[in-house]
This record gives C-alpha cells, structure tokens and sequence, in this order.
C-alpha cells in the first residue's frame, strides 16, 4: 500500500507524468511572466490557451502539417495578445476586468468554432515521442527524460532562455523598468506602450503553444473547454515562482508532481477519498504560497495603466 | 503585499473550481451558452405534442445531451412526424441561471413537457414546476420528483453496462490489471464504476481494478495523465466515464491498451481498441412520460433506463475482433441481468 509508493516504477510514473504535466504551465506562466514583468496582469490566458488549442488542432487535422499548426496557434495567440494590449495600454482598461472578458472570448469562440467546423470530438496525429539513440533505452532515465514530445523539451529549454533575456540584455533590463517605474523608464527614452505591447503579445503567442502542446503534442484532441482553468494556475504561478523564470518552474513542477502522486496515490488503493487526493495539488500550493510569498516583490506597476504626464 | 497574496490565493482558488466545480453528474461539456432554438411557433388547439428541452452541452457532444436528442428525434418519428410531435431545444445551457430562465419561459409559453435534462437543474424545477400546474417537467438523472405532482424524474441504471463492460475487461486482460477513469466520485459516473468494478471481479477473482477518479468533467490533460498511470501499473485495459476521457482514449490507443466506453458510442474515437460501448436510449422514458401525460398524470413518477427495459444497450465494435467466446459471456451477462439471475453487488 503506502510503501508502494517508493517502488521505482512508481517513481519513474511519478516524474514521467510530471514532466508532461508541467509542459502547458511553463509556456503560459513564462509568457505571463513577461506580461507581468512589463507590469501588465493578462487574465485571458486560458482564453488564449484554448483558442490556440483550437487553432493548431485545427490546421493539423486539415493540413496534417504540424509546425503550420503550431505556427497557426502562435499567430492567434498573438493576435489575442495585440487586442490585449490596446485595450489595457490604449485604452488604460482595468487589466483584471479585461483579462477576464477576453477569457470568455476565448472560451466562446473555441467552443463555437468547435461546433460549427469539427462537432465532433476527433483525433489528429500530434507530435510523436522522440526516441534518442541509447539514452531513450537507458532503464529509468530514459523513461523519465527521453521519451517525450519535442514540445516538452522546448518548454523546459525556455526557462533558461527567458532568464537570459529577461536579466541579461537590455531588452529584459527595458521590461523590468517598464515594471517597476515606467515614468523611469519614460524619461528615459524607453516606450512604454511599445514595451507593453512586446510583453502581452509575447505571453499571448506563449499561450498559443501552451494550447498546441495539448491538442497536438500531449492530446491529440480537441474538446470544449479543454484547459479546464489551467490558464488560471499558470497565472498562480508566476506568483509563485516570484515573477522569476526558474521560479516558474520550480512552481509548475511542484503543481505537476504532486498531481501525478494523487494519481498514484488513487491508483495504488491509499485509501484517501478520492475527493481528497484531487485537492492535494491545489492545498500544497496554497500552503508553499503562503509560506514564501512575503519575501518576494511583485513589480512596482503591476496592474498600473501608464499615462504620460506632460 | 498583503493584496498579491490574497489575489494569488484567489487565483489558485479559482482554478481549483474551474476544474473541479463542473455541474454536477452528467457530461457537464461547459461552453459558452451558444442558445439555439428552433422554436416553431403553432398555436392550434389539438395540435402536435409539444416538448421543449434544456440541456446542459451541445446537442453533438457525442455523449449526454446528444443521448437526449437523438431520443427526441427518434420518438418524433415513431409517433409520426412533426405533425404529431414537435420540440424545442435550448443546449450548452451550463449556466443554471440562464437554464432556470429557459425553463420559464418555455413553461409560460404552454408547452406540454419540459425537460430539465441535468441534475443541476433540479432546485430551479422545484421552484418554478409549482407555478404551472398544468405544465408536465421532467428532469435527470435523478429518482428524485420532490413530492410535486407535475414533475416526473428519470435515471439511467449505469451499473448494469458497466458490470457487462467489466465482464468482458476482466475475460480480455492478459495482465489481470484494468484501469478505469472517472471524474467525480458521484452519481452516473460512481454507479457506473462501482458496477464495472463488480462485473470484472465477479468473472475473475484475481483480477485488480485501479480506479482514478480526477476530480474533474473537463481536465483532458489529467485523464491522459490517469491512463498514463494505469499503463505504468501494468493495465492493458482501460474504461472510464464522462467526456474528458477522450484524453484517456487516446493514450489507451498509444499503449495498445483495450478501452471500454459508456453513455454514447466512442468507437470511432479509436476504432482499432474500442471493445464496446454502453448507449443510453432515452426513448424509453419519454414513451413514458408522454404516454402519462396524455392520460392526465403530470408527474410524480421516475423512470430508470435500463438493459431490460431497451434504455441502455451495448454496442459492440464490428471492427474489433471480439473472441465468441467473450462476446457469448457478454450476451449471457445481459441476459443475467435482465431476468436477474445476476445480481449487481455495490459497495454501500
């Protein structure tokens, strides 16, 4: 029973599914992170998500061409993003509100396009597993890390990257003083519009993968409301992850693991009520919340429209 | 400070009801409420018998609210057309509010049956079926007509597919081990687990039954996950219930793994590892219902589709390659069930 858990194939099912879990939060908390660091709160990004879930799923099952499906859902997911940015910086629109309006958007449309051009759940051939030379076989290893899609791997190979561009170069150091002190950063010569719409069409072409890695990577199918407010998590976790990249995925791996553990947990005859072991996620994340967040600092104007003062 | 942590609090909150709070029971397919209504208007006295319909998905969602319109349909024929029977339809009302609204409105436009198709529906009913006692309501899946005399309930008996499933599961598992996937430990989706558990035990002692339930109607990305699960503890067969089993599907077919299916055909999702499905056929109860009606009684009955009575039916895969000898097991079960030889032993 309880000390099942430490076999090794319940660990190697525990990481394995962890990895493929955490894959939709880091593009969408990473995404989000920029936003956030720019000092914009895009609540829409399970819109976002799900639309660009549609979009690849779509193209794929049509065009039967992955990378045009993926690239597909990372223009919708922009396009979201830019009518995202016009009306939080145009507009100085209340950003929770609006972030929240284009969620439904999101919901309704994918859900409408869904009816009116599939109406039918289907499947497509999504990316397939990559299988690499020797390392794919190797007993325990090879299953937790070398047999996913290629899309996993790009989302973990992006924590790296946005921690790059975010403290190293003068693109990221224009992104955290747009966060912290756009007038600042106005005087100075920086566009804080330009910034602005850089970030949140950013987070929403991120979205748009982190939609994609589900219909066509992880799935392979698409259904109404699919994301079932993993979009919501994803913006938790750049709380969680202290608006820093490889805190996002500290956050996102933490979430998935113990999420593949509950799975296990049911699966292994523990006898938690079922209801209990579904929570188990949610209330550690909570608790780790809780317990962290007083130390770290959200950017200066998060949620803050910038209006020059002439 | 104080601020972000309340709203980051919120926010996990909030996910957690996203996935977790869909209505409850039935294949809650949560949509924007894309309100279609056919709605015909013909007011002539001894005209066609008139449904109107609220149902929680769209009327394509392959499952629960397409059981419910495809029953329709089917009824509309056999009493002869349009001319005999019509109905109305408002779906992917998941939205309880603008549901009770719907409800309303069609009872105040004199229809002779509406039908509250969702357990969420049922509080709204309660209210609104006393302010038109000469309106019929029906509403599922449920045993429950509160006593009131112009609501009618109905149910399906999910365990008797799931326990002919389960027969055939444990008879077609090389490793004795079956995974099943659930997504909230209630209702249709228990009743239908607890009689799958008990068939595949019944048939072979030593086989285990690892259930997931996941918390959810609508997480794809978990179920996948949960099947993940199953496979990694050894399953070559899989079941489960509600629409975010399509994620399990998926990955059952990946793995080679056989799959089992309930409340609407899932065959062609993965023609090649689909055994076979339990179908709801709600005809039954609306015979019923109708019949009742048109004798002067409104309500206070439920009705349960079950295999005896035609509401559920199994549908085997033509393009699986079921052994006779599983397929004669499977047919005897039915059978079983029917003139109750077999008994169902649920937990509780």
């Amino acid at each position: 029973m309880i000390s099942d858990l430490f076999s090794m194939t319940v660990l190697v099912g525990i990481l394995a599914s962890g990895i493929r879990l955490a894959t939709p939060y880091l593009y969408a908390a990473i995404g989000e992170t920029f936003g956030q660091r720019s000092g914009v709160l895009n609540l829409g990004v399970e819109g976002q998500m799900l639309l660009g879930a549609f979009a690849a799923f779509y193209v794929a099952l049509t065009t039967e061409n992955l990378w045009l499906a993926l690239l597909v859902a990372m223009f919708i997911g922009a396009l979201m993003g830019l009518a995202m940015a016009f009306v939080t910086v145009n507009l100085h629109a209340e950003q929770g509100i609006s972030g929240i309006g284009f969620y439904l958007f999101g919901l309704g449309l994918s859900d409408l396009l869904f009816q009116k051009l599939l109406g039918t759940v289907e499947t497509v051939k999504g990316f397939s597993k990559l299988t690499f030379p020797v390392l794919t076989e190797l007993p325990v290893v090879g299953t937790i890390f070398f047999s996913h899609n290629i899309l996993v791997y790009l989302a973990f190979a992006l924590i790296p990257v946005s921690w790059f561009v975010l403290n190293k170069t003068t693109l990221g150091l224009k992104i955290r003083a747009v966060g912290e002190n756009p007038e600042a950063a106005d005087s100075l010569g920086v566009s804080v519009a330009g910034v602005r719409y850089f970030t949140i069409i950013l987070g929403g072409t991120l979205s748009g993968v982190a939609g994609a890695s589900l219909s066509i990577a992880l799935l392979n199918v698409f259904q109404q409301n699919m994301t079932s407010g993993l979009g919501f998590i994803a913006v938790a976790l750049v709380y969680f992850g202290a608006w820093r990249p490889w805190g996002v995925l500290g956050g996102a791996l933490l979430f998935s693991l113990v999420n593949s553990l509950q799975l296990w947990v049911q699966v292994l005859g523990i006898p938690i009520p079922s209801d209990i072991a579904v929570m188990m996620p949610y209330i550690l994340t909570i608790l780790v919340l809780v317990a962290t967040v007083s130390r770290v600092r959200a950017p200066s104007a998060l949620t803050r429209p910038f209006e020059r003062s002439d | 400070m104080k601020k972000i942590r309340i709203l980051l609090v919120g926010l996990v909150v909030l996910g957690l009801l996203f996935s977790a709070c869909q209505p409850q029971q039935q294949e809650p397919d949560v949509e924007e409420p894309a309100v279609e209504e056919e709605v015909e208007e013909e007011q002539e006295d001894a005209g066609p018998f008139r449904i109107a319909v609220v149902m929680p998905s769209s009327i394509n969602d392959l499952a629960f609210s397409q059981s419910m319109y495809d029953a329709l349909l089917r009824v509309q024929e056999e009493m002869g057309g349009e001319e005999a029977m019509e109905f109305v339809y408002s779906d992917g009302m998941f939205v309880v509010d603008d549901a009770a609204a719907a409800i309303r409105d069609y009872a105040s436009q004199g229809f002779d049956l509406v039908i509250a198709h969702g357990s969420q529906y049922g509080s709204s009913l309660q209210e609104i079926a006393p302010d038109f006692p000469d309106t019929s309501f029906a509403w599922g899946t449920t045993v429950d007509t509160f006593g009131i005399d112009n609501i009618f309930a109905y149910e399906a008996a999910s365990d008797q597919g799931g326990y002919v499933n389960g027969v055939m599961a444990a008879s077609l598992s090389d490793s004795d081990v079956i995974g099943v996937v659930g997504p909230i430990e209630t209702g249709d989706a228990k009743l239908y687990v607890d009689g799958f558990v008990a068939g595949a035990e019944a048939t072979n002692p030593d086989v285990q039954v690892n259930v997931n339930y996941i918390g959810s109607f609508s997480d794809v990305a978990l179920a996948a996950e949960a099947a993940n699960t199953h496979i990694a503890a050894n399953a070559d067969v899989l079941a489960g219930t509600a629409q975010m089993v399509v994620g399990a599907i998926g990955v059952a077919e990946e793995n080679g793994a056989l799959w089992f299916g309930t409340q609407a055909s899932q065959t062609e999702l993965a023609p090649d590892i689909v055994v076979a499905n339990q179908v709801y056929r709600w005809d039954v109860v609306l015979k019923e219902v109708i019949t009742n009606i048109s004798e002067g009684t409104l309500g206070g009955e439920s009705f349960t589709i079950n295999l005896a009575n035609g509401g559920e039916v199994m549908e085997y895969n033509e393009q699986f390659d079921l052994p006779e000898d599983v397929k004669t097991l499977a047919e005897e079960t039915v059978q079983g069930i029917i003139d109750g030889s077999i008994t169902i032993d649920l937990p509780e």
